[in-house]
């Protein structure tokens, strides 16, 4: 598209359409000390070609995922991505279009959002899935309120430590304008204390929020942590690993009522950090109080099959400031690329991911604990990630030098958890090999051995 | 229930009140003209009894296939009744609104707000104007 700027002509324009003599005359309600005086404190203008090598240059200092042997979890993981989905997701019908609102235009964007949530109430094992939210946190923050909604319990959710800082940091951020209480239950050995929860727990609480496999990548007891929410009629909200679903039980399947995950595994590239995709399904008794588009399978007048939005009276384009949510914005692209991912490795292919994730991770936890300066911190089962103590509590420094050598080993637990500060938490998908891993292993032993990072500041 | 007996919200809702047992109890439903308004029923959420309500306060909401609305309370009470089988059978409010169509009926605590309702005729001439 090319950039059209503003001419004297335009601007007069529109000056004169709202009857205003010149620009200073515009501003002139803006008191002078909150405007700027003299010219904009910006460096001479490039040239095209200039621009493109400082451009370069900049994005030089990234250090991608493609271009280092990547270990880095905590909610965004290097899956390997079929080529089938880029070439689907990159179609313009798809790559361009927007919220179907109009459904007798918009039948392929409909039947994507009605597969996608097909697939994933059968990956979580429940009734109903909307066409997703904006990634894994929000959705968490959206199932809290639809649980408060739901239980007429407005004041108290109960959580672990072993959830995803980040997605309840995001709770806490909702809840800053609502009198409710977010009630975090430790996670002694990388998993809730299911007694803690259960002395947590009341007549008063909305709902349970865990993570399965969580934050560290330990498996929690979730059918326990349902039995004790269910007991005071309280939500059991699960945060899941899509991926981890090839192997393990469906949410579904071991109480949960509303499940919600981050879909990047599905598809999608690490990209910087998104944009990325919210997963949320639930019950279908809780389908009045879910946030989002849910598109819906009906006949035309000819009784020909097509798609619509549904239950979109509820929604903020019809109800306002009444909605269930004011983030209705689903990443229609990104359902697509979970669609198409699923559609194309199928069961069989899920179960394969999961199974390598599973073995290769934990072949890697196993050799890099061969070296004694490191340890498992924590003694739970595990998926996919795991934490690794180092002995002598330099994981800035190891991390530092194995960025050096070519490895994104891992990320450091200090900014979430201070007794944690001697741990990193480490994540290996089916994409890294049996060479790959035997040389992060080595890497990091041999900073061990030869300590150049022992000097710190 | 006869309809010209009864007293009207603006937003719709009617009341009709009566003495038992010493207190006055209120039968609260929608009007035909609301119901015909809403167009196609879909959904109904109403409060459970025992909850305490004030005048003007949310007791519910009736969905139509156009819109989601808020169902409000004519008078100050607590919840005795609620007629839950109408959920399943959303065709009641259009066939019997001022009957079978009942929502709630709740034993009222403060009547100040009785005053300030509709009567029939009035009712009558703000939906001549809405429709």
């Amino acid at each position: 598209m090319p950039y059209s700027f503003i001419t004297h002509e335009d601007r007069q324009a529109m000056l004169s359409a709202i009857g205003a003599a010149s620009l200073e005359e515009l501003f002139a309600p803006i008191p002078d000390e909150l405007r700027i005086q003299g010219p904009l404190d910006l460096p001479p203008a490039l040239c095209e070609l200039e621009l493109e090598q400082h451009m370069h240059q900049l994005a030089a200092k990234n250090a991608p995922a493609g271009e280092k042997v990547c270990f880095l979890g905590g909610g965004s993981y290097d899956h390997f991505v079929p080529a089938v989905v880029d070439a689907i997701a990159s179609r313009g019908e798809f790559y361009t279009s927007y919220t179907p609102y109009q459904p007798e235009v918009s039948q392929g964007n409909l039947q994507v959002m009605f597969e996608y949530q097909t697939l994933i109430c059968q990956l979580t094992g429940m009734d109903v899935s909307n066409a997703s939210l904006y990634e894994g946190g929000s959705a968490a923050a959206e199932a809290v309120l639809m649980s408060m909604s739901t239980t007429g319990r407005p004041n108290k959710v109960v959580t672990s430590a072993s959830v995803h800082p980040e997605y309840r940091q995001i709770i806490e951020t909702y809840f800053e304008q609502l009198n409710s209480e977010l009630v975090t239950v430790p996670a002694p050995d990388g998993t809730v204390s299911i007694e803690q929860l259960a002395a947590t727990v009341d007549d008063d609480t909305a709902c349970v929020l865990l993570q399965h496999p969580n934050f560290f990548g330990c498996l929690e007891d979730v059918a326990a942590a349902a039995e004790i929410a269910h007991h005071h009629n309280a939500v059991l909200v699960v945060s899941c690993d899509p991926i981890s679903l090839g192997l393990l039980k469906r949410p579904g399947d071991l109480g949960a009522d509303v499940v919600v995950a981050e879909g990047q595994p599905l598809g999608t590239p690490m990209q910087y950090g998104g944009p990325y995709l919210g997963i949320l399904a639930c019950r279908e008794r809780f389908v009045r109080r879910m946030p989002g588009r849910i598109a819906g399978q009906t006949v035309d007048r000819r009784g020909r099959r097509c798609w619509v939005l549904t239950l979109q009276t509820r929604e903020q384009h019809i109800r306002r400031e009444r909605a269930t949510s004011n983030i209705c914005t689903n990443q229609g692209l990104f359902a697509l690329r979970a669609a198409t991912y699923l559609a194309t490795v199928g069961p069989q292919g899920l179960r394969q991911t999961a199974e390598l994730c599973l073995r290769k991770a934990n072949y890697a936890a196993d050799a890099i604990t061969a070296d004694r300066r490191f340890s498992r911190a924590q003694h739970q089962p595990f998926f996919k990630e795991f934490v690794i103590r180092d002995a002598k509590g330099q994981v800035e420094a190891l991390l530092d030098e194995a960025t050096n050598s070519g490895f994104l080993a891992g990320i450091p637990l200090a900014p979430w958890y201070p007794e944690l500060e001697d741990c990193f938490l480490v994540a290996v998908t089916e994409k890294r090999t049996k060479e790959e891993i035997d040389a992060l292993a080595n890497c990091l032993a041999s900073v061990s051995v030869e300590a150049p990072v022992a000097v710190t500041q | 229930m006869n309809p010209e007996e009864l007293l009207y919200c603006e937003t719709h809702e009617w009341i009709h009140v009566e003495e038992q047992a010493g207190s006055k109890v209120g039968t609260v439903g929608i009007s035909a003209f609301a119901v015909e308004q809403l167009t196609d029923l879909v959904y109904i959420e109403l409060p459970e009894v025992g909850r305490a309500i004030s005048a003007g306060g949310e007791f519910g909401e009736v969905e139509s296939v156009k819109a989601v609305s808020p169902l409000y309370c004519p008078v100050a009470g607590e919840i005795v009744a609620v007629n839950s089988d109408i959920k399943d059978r959303l065709e009641v409010l259009g066939e019997d609104p001022y009957q079978a169509g009942w929502l709630i009926k709740l034993r009222i605590t403060d009547e100040s707000a009785l005053s300030e309702l509709l009567d029939y005729a009035a009712y009558q001439k703000q939906c001549a104007e809405e429709g």
